[in-house]
Order: structure tokens, then C-alpha cells, then sequence
């Protein structure tokens, strides 16, 4: 058999093609830049951050709140570092490749930082004692760091298990929705019944129920979770294309063979959507079940800060929550990106 | 089994012989019977290279995929090598129109399909390193099906059911989309495949000259529901010309045949 290469010389081409549009996609990258004008960027973006420490130390708070020297001492190293990192391009290209394309958002950092210092702390534009300055944040960071690390660690333990049972039920729950005739008239009316209701619904009826507060919230998020999971699941194992059994039948494929080597596979980008709608879900019951009922995690950790007016702790449990739920999403992100690596990244998270 | 076994251990082995007996089928369409198979009588012997010619829709895919054993004839009854044909056998294979590539697979992978599917894979791997070098693919097998061209996808469609040994190879169009070069490329490639491997071959085309240069046995079916219209015997040596005065004149008769001699 012939033509081999010019087919070759086809995949690799495309290949060369396909290099830089890849790297491009999704993600926004900083414009380009010319190296002098990335230099004055840094620069300026230094600057912002010594503006911050300069406001922070020069001019009296209208109030007490700790760490504003510590907090600014930190914010003149890191611009000064940034002002030294302007000469970064001489020295490491590719350094200076990776500042350049934070240096925008340092420098809108740094003035965001200096203008919440001022309409807070200074000049107490903002109402007191709901908007805290960001010193008065960091200080909570420093202070009650071992009870906001409980938090999360339990946050994140009963996402975890929540979650896991709720997607493994759920993709079992779809493949036999989209396989088995017979489960499909039992479960299906049972899903069209249920699967809509918001799962906080269940909740006072679940702490009630379940032995402790804590297996009720494993429940309300599993139910979360499995819903879209099952619905996903189930579409994308019906909407595999038969052509693809025929193949595999007349290759002496099993019924097992269908299953699990041709319609799962077929369906994990589906099963993928449904993870990504679960877990989205999932973190509102999450933080709801830990304020209504369960005595541990971020969510009850608002609930207690709230108790106490303290609404720097409320902001420092936010932004740890924030962090913990992007986190998991990109966990979501990267086992897809694995196990369907088949398939052209789409979207960068 | 035993064919299976048999036609592993000798891949140079001869093919089945296939025998449709009065053969009708028919489809349910919005509750009204719809006859695609009106008595098909047929007997394709071993090693045969049958082409079917038949209109748009007349029911050439549906013969092959009765002989291939996915669906069940209405009535009538079809045998492979005298044994009724239950159901699918990775000893008939079939290659359609598209490629049909698993795309979570390699190309590797996609290819011992039918070695893994019936857990061969371990004892043949070198099987399948062996096809895809006959199909000129061995650069290839750590590549996906999405970076691969069409007629590159068809190949290896090609491989796949050829990995298997299979006695009969069932062919649903499988040049269909390709551009005209490769096309021709393919042609000649099926063709000496077959000669050495000595398999029978099912072939469905709508291209009366590519059925003209591959078979050795041309059958033409009338509209739907399809009767056999005519048997043609093409004895010709290989490699064929596609300028064979013969060949030409068989064509026009065969468009006659399929009621195109108007357009000739
Ligand atoms: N699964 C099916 N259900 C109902 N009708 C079908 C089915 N498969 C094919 N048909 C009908 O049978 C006829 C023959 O189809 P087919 O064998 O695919 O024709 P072709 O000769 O073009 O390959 C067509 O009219 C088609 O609409
Ligand atoms: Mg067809």
C-alpha cells in the first residue's frame, strides 16, 4: 500500500496549525506589549501597592483595627519587587512573560486596595462596621486561622462525600435510565417526581430523619449532585450513535462490551456537563445545611460570625470559600481535561 | 466458533459461502408495513467478489445488514457456509459509509476492537500492528480519529474489520465520501487485499465503473421493495482498466438496466 507519506506530512502539518490557536484558546491573554511599556506597567503597578502601604501608615484609621503595619510592610515589599521586576525582561524572558501578564490586574489590585483603605478605614465613606477595611480581613486571617482551617476542612469533607455518593448513584441511576427498559418505567416517573424539587425543600424533614444532622446534609448534597448527573448521564447513553453498537456487534461484542466500552465512553462529555451542574448546585446546599443545622464548616462559621457582628470574619470566610469552591471546579476541570483528552480543550477554566 | 478458529489460524484461508433463501423484509413506518425485500433469492460462493447496484433506498444496505446478522429477515432464511445466520459474528465484519472511528480511542485501539471485544487481544497484539501496516497506517496507531483525514479513517475502518480474518467482508459503501483520488487509491487496494486473503466480499456502491473494476459478479436490484434484476458475471483479470471497451459497454447496459440510458 502506498500514500503514506503525503498523509504524514497532512496530520503533521495540521498539527503545526493547531500548536498556537490551542494555546490561545479560552483563556485571555494580556495584549501584547511592547518591553518598554511593559516596564512602566510594572512600575506603576508597584507603585499602587506602595500607595496602599502609604495610605495605610500616614493617615490615622478612624478606628481600631489591627495588622495595618503588618499588612502595609508586606504591600511595600511586594511593590518594590514589582518596581525592581521591571528590569525582569533584561535578565529571565520568560519571567517576564509570565509578570507580564499579571501586571494589569496588579495594578488594579493595588489601586482597589488603596481605595477600599480610604473610603473604610479613613475616611469611613462606606457604612461601619459592615464594610471592614482590609487590614481588619487579614487580621482574621492571622488570628483565627485555626478555627477558619476547621471550617474548610470540614466544608470540603462533606462536599467531598456528598458529592462522591451523589455522582456515583446518579451515573449508575443514567446509564440504566439510557440501558434497561424495565428500570426506566419504575425510575423515571419516580425522577420526573422528585429530581425538580429544590433539595433544601427536604431539609428540615432530612434533619429530622437521618440519625444526625451531618448524614442528612451527605443526603440533601448527594440529591443535589445526583439529579443532573442521572438527567446527563441518561441523555448522553440514549443519544449514543447505534452505529456505534452496530460496529461493536458485528465485532463480537458482549452486552457488557456495549456498555461499559461503547455507551459510557460515549456519554462521559455528557456525564461531564452533569458533574459540572451538580457540583455548582451542590455548593448552595452545602453552605445552607451547615447554617441551618450542621456545627462545622464555613457555612456555620457565617452563621457564628454573624452572631457576633464580626463582619471581617464574615469576609475572611467568604473569600476562603470562594477559593475552596473555585478549587474544586478546577479539580472538575482538570480530571475532564484527562479523561477526555481525546477531545480539543474548549474552554480554559 | 470453529470458523472463527479456523479462519484465525489460516488467514489465507477461503471465505464463507452465502445463501439468501427467498429472502423478504420489510419495515414498520408510522405503523404501515413498508417492503424493502421482496424474495431475494442469492447464493454468493466462497471467495466471490459480489457488488450490489440498486437505486437510492431500495433496500441494498438493509441485505447487508440481514447477512450481517443485526436485523432478522421477515421471512426467508440466510445461511453462512450452510448454518442459518443467527446473529452478528465478528467473522462477517462490515465497513460503512462512515468511518464510525470510536473518537476516545487511538487509532491502535480503535482497531483491536474486535480482538478485545472477543478477548483475543492479549495472545494478538502483533495482529494488529500487522493491519495497520497492511493498510499503511503504522505511523499512525498513538494518533485520534480527529486528527486523521477521511480516506485515513476509512482505512483504518478497513483494518478493523480486517484485523478479525474475517470470512466475509460486508462493505456498505465504503468509498462513498471519499475525494476521487483516494477513491481509486482504495479501489485497487480492496481488490488486492481480497486476492490474497481469498475472503468473500458483499459490496454495495452506487458507482457502476467501481463495481465494474472490483467485482467478479455484479448484482442489480430494482426499486424498492428490491428483486433481483439482473446477475452479471465480470471476468476479467486484474489489475482492470477503467477504458476496457468491455467494461465501458457493460456500463451502458448496466445504466440501461437501471432505467439511466437516457443520460448515457
Ligand atoms: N430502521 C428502519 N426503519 C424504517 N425504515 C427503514 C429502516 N432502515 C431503512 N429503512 C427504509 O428502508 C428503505 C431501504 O433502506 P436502505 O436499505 O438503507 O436503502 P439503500 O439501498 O439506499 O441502502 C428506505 O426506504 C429506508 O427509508
Ligand atoms: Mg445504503
Amino acid at each position: 500500500m502506498t500514500s503514506v507519506s503525503p498523509a504524514t506530512e497532512r496530520l503533521s502539518s495540521q498539527a503545526a496549525e493547531r500548536q498556537p490557536a490551542q494555546d490561545d484558546a479560552g483563556r485571555a491573554g494580556a495584549p501584547a506589549r511592547g518591553w518598554v511599556s511593559d516596564s512602566v506597567l510594572s512600575v506603576l503597578a508597584g507603585s499602587s501597592w506602595l500607595l496602599f502601604a502609604f495610605i495605610t501608615l500616614h493617615w490615622p484609621d478612624l478606628n481600631d483595627w489591627g495588622r495595618g503595619s503588618e499588612f502595609s510592610h508586606a504591600a511595600i515589599l511586594f511593590g518594590a519587587a514589582l518596581i525592581l521586576a521591571a528590569g525582569l525582561g533584561a535578565v529571565s524572558e520568560r519571567g517576564a512573560a509570565r509578570l507580564r501578564r499579571s501586571t494589569p490586574w496588579l495594578l488594579a489590585l493595588g489601586l482597589f486596595f488603596s481605595l477600599w483603605q480610604a473610603a473604610t478605614a479613613k475616611f469611613g465613606l462606606l457604612p461601619q462596621p459592615f464594610f471592614p477595611p482590609p487590614h481588619a480581613i487579614l487580621e482574621v486571617f492571622l488570628d483565627d486561622y485555626p478555627k477558619l482551617v476547621e471550617s474548610v476542612i470540614a466544608s470540603i469533607k462533606l462536599e467531598l462525600f456528598g458529592f462522591s455518593l451523589g455522582a456515583c448513584a446518579g451515573f449508575v441511576v443514567g446509564v440504566l435510565l439510557g440501558w434497561s427498559r424495565g428500570f426506566g418505567y419504575w425510575a423515571h416517573p419516580i425522577m420526573r417526581f422528585i429530581g425538580p424539587l429544590p433539595s433544601i425543600a427536604w431539609l428540615p424533614i432530612a434533619f429530622f430523619a437521618f440519625p444526625s444532622s451531618w448524614s442528612a446534609s451527605i443526603f440533601l448534597i448527594a440529591l443535589t449532585t445526583g439529579f443532573p448527573v442521572a438527567v446527563l448521564t441518561w441523555s448522553g447513553v440514549a443519544s449514543v450513535n447505534s452505529a456505534y453498537y452496530d460496529v461493536a456487534r458485528t465485532l463480537g461484542a458482549s452486552p457488557a462490551f456495549l456498555v461499559f466500552k461503547v455507551a459510557i465512553p460515549a456519554a462521559l462529555p455528557q456525564v461531564f456537563v452533569g458533574l459540572f451542574m451538580g457540583l455548582g448546585a451542590s455548593f448552595a446546599v452545602l453552605v445552607t445545611a451547615e447554617m441551618m443545622g450542621v456545627k462545622a464548616g464555613l457555612g456555620f462559621y457565617l452563621q457564628w460570625a454573624q452572631g457576633w457582628a464580626s463582619y471581617a470574619n464574615m469576609y475572611a470566610a467568604l473569600i476562603v470559600m470562594s477559593v475552596m469552591c473555585s478549587s474544586m471546579i478546577t479539580l472538575l476541570f482538570k480530571a475532564r481535561d484527562r479523561v477526555l483528552s481525546y477531545k480539543k480543550a474548549e474552554v480554559q477554566w | 466458533m470453529v470458523r472463527a478458529a479456523r479462519a484465525a489460524l489460516d488467514p489465507g484461508g477461503p471465505g464463507s459461502e452465502i445463501t439468501l433463501r427467498d429472502v423478504s423484509h420489510r419495515f414498520d413506518l408510522d405503523g404501515a408495513p413498508l417492503p424493502v425485500l421482496d424474495h431475494i433469492d442469492l447464493h454468493v460462493a466462497r471467495g466471490e467478489f459480489v457488488a450490489l447496484l440498486g437505486p437510492s433506498g431500495c433496500g441494498k444496505s438493509t441485505l447487508l445488514r440481514l447477512v450481517a446478522g443485526l436485523e432478522k429477515p421477515s421471512s426467508g432464511e440466510i445461511f453462512a457456509d450452510g448454518a442459518p445466520i443467527a446473529g452478528p459474528h465478528p467473522s462477517r465484519v462490515v465497513v460503512f459509509q462512515d468511518p464510525t472511528l470510536f473518537p476516545w480511542r487511538h487509532v491502535f485501539d480503535n482497531v483491536a476492537l474486535g480482538l478485545e471485544a472477543q478477548g483475543l487481544l492479549k495472545s494478538r497484539r502483533g495482529r494488529v500492528d500487522q493491519t495497520l501496516r497492511l493498510v499503511g497506517l503504522d505511523n499512525f496507531a498513538k494518533a485520534f480519529p480527529h486528527q486523521l483525514s477521511g480516506g485515513m479513517s476509512q482505512r483504518v475502518a478497513l483494518a478493523r474489520a480486517l484485523v478479525n480474518d474475517p470470512a466475509v467482508l460486508i462493505l456498505d459503501e465504503p468509498l462513498g465520501k471519499l475525494d476521487s483520488l483516494t477513491r481509486m487509491t482504495m479501489q485497487g487496494e480492496i481488490v488486492n487485499l481480497w486476492r490474497r486473503a481469498g475472503f468473500t466480499v458483499l459490496l454495495v456502491t452506487h458507482d457502476i465503473e467501481e463495481a465494474l473494476l472490483m467485482a467478479t459478479r455484479l448484482i442489480v436490484l430494482s426499486d424498492r421493495p428490491a428483486m433481483v434484476k439482473a446477475d452479471i458475471r465480470v471476468d476479467k483479470p486484474y489489475p482492470r482498466h477503467r477504458g476496457d471497451p468491455d467494461l465501458v459497454s457493460r456500463r451502458r447496459e448496466i445504466l440501461g438496466l437501471l432505467g439511466l440510458e437516457a443520460s448515457w
